[in-house]
This record gives C-alpha cells, sequence and structure tokens, in this order.
C-alpha cells in the first residue's frame, strides 16, 4: 500500500466537501448516516453508490430531495452487489469502447446487515468471485432497524430485539453474530476490512486501500443504532470504541489473505462497560455477560493467532 | 440484402445481438435458452463482440446487473426461461419503473410443479403486468429482426421501456431456421448508438430509485402507464423503418385468410405456423377460416383487436397458458376485454392447449374449428376447455 493514501490524521486535513449531505432524515445520533459521511469523505466525488433499501436508503432519497452529491442508484433490497457488477461491466465496456473517457470511477455497493448477511449474501458471493473491481460495505447496525429493530445474521448473542425479545424463556439472540469479514476472506479477494464509525481516520484509510486495489474490497463497518439498541443518542461513537476495546467488534484487515489487527487491544476492557448503556442488553445476567465475554476474548484471541501466523 | 443461412434459433438470436453491438451480457443458463448465452460467450471469447459477459450467480442477479449496466448508459441484452424469468420478477418490475430499456429474450416454458422443461407460456403471462413491453414471434426470422427492432423501440427517448422478446422454448429455441442476416450497413441504418439520456455519471450525478411517498407514487405509475401505452407508435414506426430496411413487414396484430372468414382463430407464438396449415386445409375443404395473430402483446393493441374482431361471430381463442382458478385463459381474457365495449361482438370460444410442450397439431385445430362451428350454429358455449386433457 502506498504511504500517501494514509496521511490524513487531522480532522481539519479532510475534505470540506459534504457528498453525503445534512439535512436528510436519519434518527438522532445515527452512526450509518456517520459512516456515509466518512466513507464520502474517503473515496470524492469519482464514486458510484448502489445501495440496498434499507435505513440509509430510506432517509437519503425521499423524491425529490436526495442527499447524495455523487451518482447513486437503489435497486432493491438483496441485489446491491449485483447491480454494482452490472455498473462496474458497463463503464469498462464503454470506456473500452470509447464511448465515455478512460478514469478512475470507484462503484460501491453497501447495504446494512440484513441487506448484506442474510438476504444480499448470495449476490456478494458472486460478485466478489466474479472478481469485479469494486468496494462491497456492509453498515452494519446489528439488526433490521429501518424496519422496527428485528433480529439478523448480524444481530449478537444475548441482544433483545422485536423478533428475538427477551423473556420467561428466551435471552434475546441465542446465536452468534455471522463473521462476515471471513466469508469474503474466503472468496480469496485482494482487500478486506472490519472498521468501525469510532475510528474514523482507521476507517477511511481502509476505504482508501479498497480503492486502490485492483478487483473486489470488502469493507464491514461498525455502526450504532441509538434507536435499535435502546441507548441514548450521544453515545453512539463511544459505543463503537468499546466494542473494539472489548473484542466485541476487533478492527482488523486481511491484505491478499494476510490478517492484521489494525486496533490492538493488548488490555481488554470488561466486556460489562460496553453492554450497559444499551437497553438491549439490560436482560443479561452476570453469568451470561461472563459467559459472552467469555467466548468474544477466546475468539479475539484465535484472531490474534491468525495475525501472527499470517504475517509476511 | 443480407445473407440466408441455416441456423438454430438461440444462435440467430445471439448473433442479432452481437449485430446490436450489445455492451454488457448478464447471463445465467436455463433451459431452453441457455444456447443464447452459450453463444454470446463464444463471440465475447472470439472478439467477434466487444462486450463484458457477466456470467452472474442467478437470474435475480441477472436482471439486477443489467440494471446497473443500463443505468451505467451501457447497452444490455439478456435472456432467460420458466423458473429464471419468475426469480427475476421483482426486479421486472424496478427495471420497467426506472426506465431501463433492458432486451430479454424468453425462451417460453412451463413453471413448475410438476417440473417441465417444455413449452407453454405460463411463464410469461405470471410476468404480464410488469411494466415491460412484450412482443411475441413466430419463427427464427422474426426472433433475429426482432432483437434488433427490440433495442431500437425501448431505447428511444420517448419509450425508454424495458422489452421482452417471446419465443416458444425448444419449438423455437433448438430448431434449426433459414435466417436471413443483416448486413453492418443495415444494421447501421436501423439502430443508432444508445445515447442515455440520464446515466450515472459522476459529472453529473443523478439520484436513481429514489423513494416514492403517497404524494408522487400515483403519478409515477400514471407516466410509465402512459409511456407504455405510447409506446405503440414507436414501435410502428420501428416496424416500419424495418420494413425498408429488409423488407420485411410486421404489425401489432396480424390476420392470414380473415377478409371472409366465418370463424377466426386467434393465436400468439409459433403455434400459429401450424394454425395457418390448418386453415390452409379448412379452406381446400371450402371451410371459411381465418387466423388472427397477436405479436404485440404490450401495450395490448385495443383497436386493432376490436376491429379485426369486432363484426365476426365466432373466434377461437387459444390459449397456452391458464390461469387457475380464474378467467382460464389469460389471452382470450384480454381479447373479450377489448371487445366488451362493442355493439356487436363475436362469441369467443376458449381453449388452453400445449401444456408444459404438450403438441398442439394440425388435427387440434380442426377439432376446435368443429366445435366453433356448433358454437355458431347455436350450441352450448362452454367457459373454456383445455383441450385434449385426459379427465
Amino acid at each position: 500500500m502506498s504511504s500517501e493514501l494514509t496521511n490524513v490524521f487531522a480532522a481539519k486535513m479532510l475534505p470540506q466537501a459534504e457528498l453525503f449531505s445534512p439535512g436528510h432524515r436519519a434518527c438522532q445520533g445515527c452512526a450509518p448516516a456517520l459512516a456515509m459521511r466518512f466513507m464520502l469523505k474517503a473515496l470524492g466525488p469519482d464514486t458510484i453508490i448502489c445501495n440496498s433499501t434499507g435505513c440509509i436508503e430510506i432517509i437519503s432519497s425521499s423524491y425529490p430531495e436526495s442527499a447524495w452529491g455523487v451518482p447513486w442508484i437503489h435497486v432493491a433490497f438483496e441485489n446491491s452487489a449485483a447491480v454494482a457488477s452490472g455498473v462496474e461491466a458497463g463503464l469498462k465496456a464503454m470506456m473500452r469502447k470509447g464511448r465515455i473517457p478512460e478514469r478512475k470511477i470507484t462503484v460501491l455497493a453497501q447495504a446494512g446487515d440484513g441487506g448484506s448477511m442474510d438476504i444480499g449474501l448470495q449476490a456478494i458471493s458472486g460478485a466478489l468471485e466474479r472478481g469485479h473491481d469494486m468496494i462491497y460495505m456492509c453498515y452494519d447496525n446489528e439488526a433490521y432497524m429501518n424496519t422496527g429493530i428485528q433480529r439478523s445474521s448480524g444481530t449478537p448473542y444475548g441482544a433483545a430485539t422485536t423478533t428475538s425479545p427477551a423473556g420467561k424463556h428466551s435471552f434475546g439472540q441465542s446465536t452468534w453474530k455471522k463473521s462476515f469479514a471471513e466469508i469474503a476472506v474466503a472468496h480469496h479477494i485482494p482487500y478486506v476490512a472490519t472498521a468501525s464509525v469510532s475510528y474514523p481516520f482507521d476507517f477511511m484509510e481502509k476505504l482508501k486501500k479498497a480503492a486502490a486495489v485492483k478487483g473486489p474490497a470488502l469493507i464491514h463497518v461498525f455502526a450504532p443504532c441509538p434507536t435499535g439498541w435502546r441507548c441514548a443518542s450521544n453515545v453512539a461513537v463511544r459505543l463503537g470504541r468499546l466494542a473494539v476495546q472489548t473484542a466485541a467488534f476487533p478492527l482488523y484487515e486481511v491484505v491478499d489473505g494476510r490478517f492484521r489487527i489494525t486496533q490492538n487491544v493488548p488490555h481488554l476492557k470488561p466486556l460489562k462497560l460496553y453492554l450497559q448503556p444499551q437497553g438491549r442488553y439490560r436482560h443479561l445476567t452476570d453469568d451470561q455477560i461472563e459467559y459472552l465475554q467469555a467466548e468474544l476474548r477466546k475468539r479475539y484471541a484465535a484472531l490474534v493467532a491468525r495475525a501472527e501466523a499470517t504475517q509476511e | 440484402m443480407g445473407t440466408r443461412k441455416g441456423m438454430e434459433v438461440s444462435i440467430g438470436i445471439a448473433e442479432a445481438a452481437m449485430m446490436a453491438n450489445v455492451d454488457v451480457i448478464p447471463a445465467y443458463p436455463i433451459t431452453p435458452q441457455t444456447h443464447i448465452v452459450e453463444h454470446l460467450a463464444e463471440l465475447v471469447a472470439d472478439g467477434h463482440l466487444d462486450a463484458e459477459f457477466v456470467p452472474v450467480e442467478s437470474e435475480h442477479s441477472a436482471m439486477s446487473a443489467a440494471c446497473g449496466s443500463m443505468a451505467a448508459g451501457a447497452r444490455t441484452f439478456t435472456a432467460t426461461a420458466s423458473q429464471g424469468l419468475a426469480l427475476m420478477h421483482e426486479i421486472l418490475f424496478i427495471a420497467s419503473g426506472m426506465r431501463l430499456p433492458i432486451v430479454m429474450a424468453v425462451a417460453n416454458r412451463a413453471l413448475s410443479a410438476p417440473i417441465s422443461i417444455w413449452n407453454d407460456h405460463g411463464d410469461v403471462m405470471a410476468e404480464r403486468d410488469t411494466g415491460w413491453l412484450q412482443v411475441f414471434v413466430e419463427n427464427g426470422q422474426e426472433a433475429y429482426d426482432h432483437v434488433l427492432w427490440c433495442h431500437r423501440v425501448a431505447e428511444d427517448h420517448d419509450v425508454l421501456l424495458p422489452i421482452m422478446l417471446n419465443f416458444d422454448g425448444f419449438i423455437l429455441s433448438h430448431v434449426v431456421e433459414p435466417i436471413e442476416v443483416w448486413s453492418p450497413e443495415e444494421v447501421k441504418q436501423f439502430l443508432p448508438d444508445y445515447v442515455p439520456p440520464y446515466r450515472l455519471d459522476v459529472d453529473n450525478p443523478w439520484t436513481f430509485g429514489a423513494v416514492g411517498i403517497p404524494d408522487i407514487y400515483a403519478e409515477t405509475r400514471m407516466a410509465h402507464n402512459e409511456a407504455l401505452t405510447d409506446s405503440q407508435k414507436v414501435m410502428e414506426k420501428a416496424w416500419n423503418e424495418l420494413s425498408e430496411v429488409v423488407g420485411r413487414k410486421y404489425h401489432a396484430v396480424e390476420s392470414y385468410k380473415t377478409d371472409d372468414a366465418d370463424i377466426v382463430f386467434l393465436i400468439m407464438g409459433s403455434v400459429a405456423e401450424t394454425c395457418m396449415t390448418a386453415c390452409d386445409q379448412l379452406r381446400e375443404a371450402g371451410k371459411k377460416a381465418g387466423v388472427v395473430r397477436i405479436r404485440m402483446w404490450r401495450p395490448f393493441p385495443f383497436a386493432e383487436i376490436a376491429k379485426e374482431l369486432g363484426g365476426r361471430k365466432v373466434v377461437v381463442a387459444v390459449d397456452r397458458a391458464l390461469s387457475t382458478g380464474g378467467c382460464g385463459g389469460p389471452m382470450a381474457s384480454e381479447v373479450k376485454g377489448a371487445l366488451y365495449h362493442l355493439d356487436k361482438r363475436p362469441q369467443v370460444i376458449e381453449f388452453i392447449a400445449g401444456l408444459g410442450g404438450r403438441d398442439i397439431t394440425i388435427g387440434d385445430f380442426m377439432d376446435m374449428y368443429d366445435k366453433g362451428v356448433a358454437v355458431a350454429s347455436g350450441g352450448a358455449l362452454p367457459r373454456y376447455e383445455l383441450l385434449g386433457v385426459r379427465a
């Protein structure tokens, strides 16, 4: 990776232009909306966005208004990766045939966790396998928030949602969050990364790397949802940081199959600090929290080992 | 004048797409359309066609990728059938609602269950109201000509709608026929380059696929409906231009020996050719039979149907699909709708024939004619009959 991609370390050095404009209809404290703002600051105006149905699509494109300062297309829920395949192929053919000028244009497809890990997984796998020169980005707020906080395969163990409610016979989501980035790694694509809105420079650097590689790249960005997580609207960024510091959502990148942890956390914080401000976890007992913490730490240790094992 | 060559109709359709110089071909295999995309893959691999062949992982993604490439401004062609068309269903509405002029050949095939790879029109009838232009062809030459015609019509700025080119699976798709191929000069004269009025352009960013709140949704549907209905003018114009270039004249509704006919068959697709042969034999026996074939299925040719069938005594409508628990034959149902307001309207006898690849023979048409005669002489009019089906 060239070092010029990674030299922005102060907010004032970022581009001033807001290609994802204010005035959209996101909830107060929406971290996915923040992800959009950072994403376009990193990728710039020569970007085409293919958006799945979901929160970001709904809040940004209510006709006759649009928050998008770049070309943007929404077709359906499960297919943004397939739409982006077509956009990329179309641009490639038209440039080769001299119908539009040769130029580097970044094509990015995106969806939330439901649109990526559940209903959109087939189209994503197809697009990654075919080797399109595109970025796929999942903005993960850990449930179907747009339809009213239903569980997805990205919802973490123990979280209560409207379709995985806590009750006398239930402690909320009873399954483990899907390792989405690792599914992308299994496609042997040149670049895969997890990211978080709470680490904006790391996130933007990863987007620039994803745009620079030839072929498919995938970014899984963690984006807290105060509405769905039943927390105050001013804690989204803090929660994103705690998710990294407690190993609930580790940050790493995988370049040509080699894992590197991009935010090392030598001393993990107690998981309770991350869970406590969120209403979706309020039913969990200390024993359940202990079990959850042990499992997340085990997974983090495995990730660290994998990073060490795949170093050059 | 182009060269006449013997070729499988599917190969002919692929060769016509090559002549249209398509830019992107999202493709997924399904019987019986597979020979089209196989041949296009070969044409790209051998350098005869400069296009992106995108071997997607499903028909749903084929139609989604087609939306993407078309929105990027690239001429896009694909093909499917049956279950594949059904899997595209959701995205078909979006392609038309977003006014993306995709051209898709549909090798009509029955829908499962029970699974059947053979021909009928059940697949396309389930997509009747997707907002696409839809035409039917009867033979290899018509199929070839209409690939170029479809691009010409769909991409016209007064149309900007996707179009389905329906042709019978196996009965046409796998048959070798003599096809007169177009010369590059003829193609150039007939089919201009696609110039999108809007595209995903970083220098001029547009938002495609925005949310339609209740205040605007109905207006967009009305605009779509008007554009679809009005596109008949462009279709007629393109048929006229096609005839000037290659000398073959097509119409929205085509009639055969109907001038003095007592009983008129009404049909769509390749079986119309069998029907016309039956008609010839009936005429030889002194019986006044005629045939009306519907080529333009969407928009539906209300005026032409009323004009052609209005004053007749008996129409024998032969459908290739069944509206289960409903009207019976979808084509007959629409035709009756077109005739309802007329003062003098014919009795319409409805047959549903050839489901799931069951042969429709000349003898079957003779039987249907005799039943038409019986009704004309005051016999009971059945709601509809599934022809030749064992009880």
